[in-house]
């Protein structure tokens, strides 16, 4: 789960790191009053779950309120990668001396939580450790003892020369790795770490992820969610208990388990066709999923067939058989459906399609191309 | 001949009384694994189906029925800890089938279990079985066939898409290990590939991967230098974008590292025969045996 910036600055706000102020606006009015509050000339961020907000023209500098109001008005509501902007942040045009990052991940190689410094920031770091691989500076944390003073000090002075700045600096570093357990991050970064030209060390964006599995267990972050800021198909499917993701496609695709899902875009992609979406219907899977899998997925006009594949394990065939009729109820499909099925109560299944009126296809790559030709309209 | 499990594996079940561990537990005793064992906190001293001792502790279980292998079905929220205890008491492989353990409480677990001299196979995993031998976790047991081809994959489902081709196919298997879906798991591809190179009782070896973290390149390495045996490998999320998590936890493309693409050719490089589709399996393993 993404948060936005605003979000992420009042956490390390919370957590003692410095942070300038900032506002929150959902309308050229507001943008215009909080520059009014702050003062001076101020920034217009776009708050979307999206990089590149800059180059997008969603980052824009105001030298009055009534520029920062104006460009509150062209922010607000322009769509990034897919995305509707609702809200922008106000924050003063800070004059910076230097800028440095910090950012800690869950590394999976050596299974630790991962500082990364560089006193190459401002820009996106996986194009600092592409070209300039030698000015990034990692040390894997050992979480029974967290980051240790001498250990932060020392990436402290990578990034400054002056002792009272890589103090301060290794300080915010402790303090980013308490943030990230207590919230439940998988990745906090600090982009960038600022000196200004008094010398002090803030933090002027800011990113946090959330690890989906953290959500359920943290309510306070449960309710940072921005239903807004996503697609609305992803959030229906979530709420459904389902892991949908869009893609271009025409072909549908309703498939149990994650691994199979991928590989059943794979094979669509193989045999000519374009997968439309990842969806994975889970384990333990009720009609009503179905139902609710067929709902999302036949709600983009562009999708030309349904693809079921189920191979039954824990997912009982008869289940999902008695969705795919039941859906077939409660909707008017207008596509057709492909089926492949096999595994756990597969005689039962068939024998519900059949009744319905459906077959259904035990080979997976028969079905596949079944499919791809039905999308393509040359299914005899 | 086979790996990590077989007929001395005396299985404890965690979460026995549970919805997915009372019948996952039914399903493996059917199978003929010897489950010796069940533990549901406050339910000690029952029987799960008139045979097995539930108790309340894992230490408990272990001291009375030597338990040496344990199975998670817990949910989530108490899996972590249910690691924990399954390590402190003393079990040697412990398989954690639950899904959604958040990872910085694997950044605690997984060096708890290694200092404890355990084993850990997942979270979020299918388990493994020993065709005709032993079933631990949830692999259906129908579509296997005992034989001489070694399986290890990331994924579930389409692993026994895989093993339905193998078994249909006259190819029986050793061993099948689900390794699973997390960025974060205790036991991984170069492990398994270890274990079968060994193992006097497998003849080839079938890898599964998917797109998000390096494993499988690792173990591409792994192969070149250390592997006699066949390999024989897929990946999954050619069609995968960039950025989104697809459905398990660790399947996710970081920028432009992990992806499909340069999995297979890592996997290429190192001799290993790469299907294209999981139809490929039985054909390209024909060719290497």
């Amino acid at each position: 789960m993404n948060l936005h910036e605003y979000q992420a600055r009042d956490i390390l706000r919370r957590h003692g790191i410095p942070v300038p102020p900032g506002e929150v606006a959902t309308t050229p009015g507001e943008a215009r009053a909080s520059a009014q509050r702050l003062g001076g000339k101020v920034v217009v961020k776009a708050q979307v779950h999206a990089g590149g907000r800059g180059k997008a023209g969603g980052v824009k500098l105001a030298n009055s309120a009534a520029e920062a109001e104006a460009h509150a008005r062209a922010i607000l509501g322009m769509t990034i990668k897919g995305l509707t902007v609702h809200k922008v942040l106000i924050a003063p045009a800070a004059t910076i001396a230097s800028e440095s990052y910090v950012g800690i991940i869950v590394d999976r190689a050596s299974q630790r939580p991962v500082l990364m410094v560089s006193p190459a920031g401002g820009i996106d770091i996986e194009e600092v450790a592409a070209k300039t691989p030698e000015r990034i500076h990692r040390l894997a944390v050992d979480p029974r003892y967290g980051l240790l003073s001498h250990q932060a000090l020392g990436l402290g002075f990578a990034l400054y020369g002056d002792l009272n700045q890589a103090r301060a600096a290794a300080d915010i570093m402790q303090k980013l790795y308490q943030v990230v357990y207590a919230v439940g991050a998988s990745l906090a970064e600090i982009n960038p770490l600022a000196t200004t030209p008094e010398g002090a060390v803030q933090a002027l964006d800011a990113k946090i992820v959330i690890d989906d599995n953290e959500v359920e267990r943290r309510p306070e972050i449960a309710a940072l969610r921005d239903v807004t800021a996503e697609a609305r198909e992803e959030v229906a499917a979530r709420e459904a208990g389902l892991t949908f993701i869009k893609l271009d496609g025409n072909v549908g695709c309703c498939v149990n388990g994650a691994g199979l899902a991928m590989a059943t875009m794979d094979l669509v992609k193989y045999y000519g066709g374009e997968p439309a979406n990842f969806l994975d219907i889970g384990g333990s899977s009720k009609a009503q999923k179905v139902v609710a899998a067929l709902r999302i997925m036949t709600s983009d006009p562009r999708v030309k067939v349904i693809l079921f594949n189920i191979f039954g394990g824990i997912t009982r065939g008869d289940d999902v058989a008695n969705g795919i009729v039941q859906a077939t109820h409660e909707l008017s499909l207008k596509v057709p459906i492909v089926i492949r099925l096999t595994g756990t109560n597969e005689g039962e299944a068939m024998e519900i399609l059949t009744k319905a009126g459906f077959s259904a296809l035990t080979d997976m790559d028969e079905a596949v191309k079944q499919a791809v030709a039905r999308a393509k309209g040359t299914a005899a | 001949m086979s790996v990590l499990i077989d007929t001395s594996t005396r299985l404890l079940v965690q979460g026995i009384t549970g919805r997915d561990g009372s019948f996952h537990a039914k399903q493996m005793l059917a199978y003929g694994t010897k489950v010796v064992a069940g533990v549901t906190p406050g339910k000690g001293g029952q029987r799960f189906e008139g045979a097995v001792p539930v108790f309340n502790t894992v230490a408990e279980a272990v001291h009375e029925t030597q338990a040496n292998t344990s199975v998670i079905y817990v949910p989530a929220a108490l899996a972590a800890s249910a690691i924990f205890e399954a390590a402190d008491s003393g079990i040697g492989l412990i398989v954690c089938i639950t899904e959604g353990i958040p990872v910085l409480d694997m950044t605690r677990v997984l060096p708890f279990v290694h200092e404890r001299g355990a084993r850990l196979i997942g979270p979020n995993c299918p388990g493994l079985i020993s065709p005709g031998k032993s079933k631990v976790g949830i692999i259906p047991g129908n579509i296997c066939q005992p034989g001489k081809i070694g399986v290890v994959s990331r994924s579930g489902t389409l692993t026994y898409e895989i093993i339905h081709q193998l078994s249909t196919n006259g190819l029986g298997q050793s061993t099948c290990v689900g390794i699973g879906g997390d960025p974060l798991i205790g036991t991984n591809f170069i492990h398994c590939l270890t274990a079968f190179e060994a193992d006097p009782g497998t003849a080839a070896i079938v890898m599964i991967g998917e797109i998000g973290g390096t494993d499988e390149q690792q173990a591409a390495e792994f192969v070149k230098e250390s592997v006699k045996k066949p390999v024989v490998g897929f990946i999954a999320g050619q069609t995968a974008p960039p950025g989104r998590r697809m459905g398990h936890a660790g399947a996710i493309i970081s920028g432009s590292s992990g992806t499909a693409a340069e999995k297979m050719t890592a996997l290429a490089n190192a001799g290993i025969s790469v299907m294209k589709r999981p139809a490929d399996v039985v054909p390209l393993l024909r060719e290497r045996l």
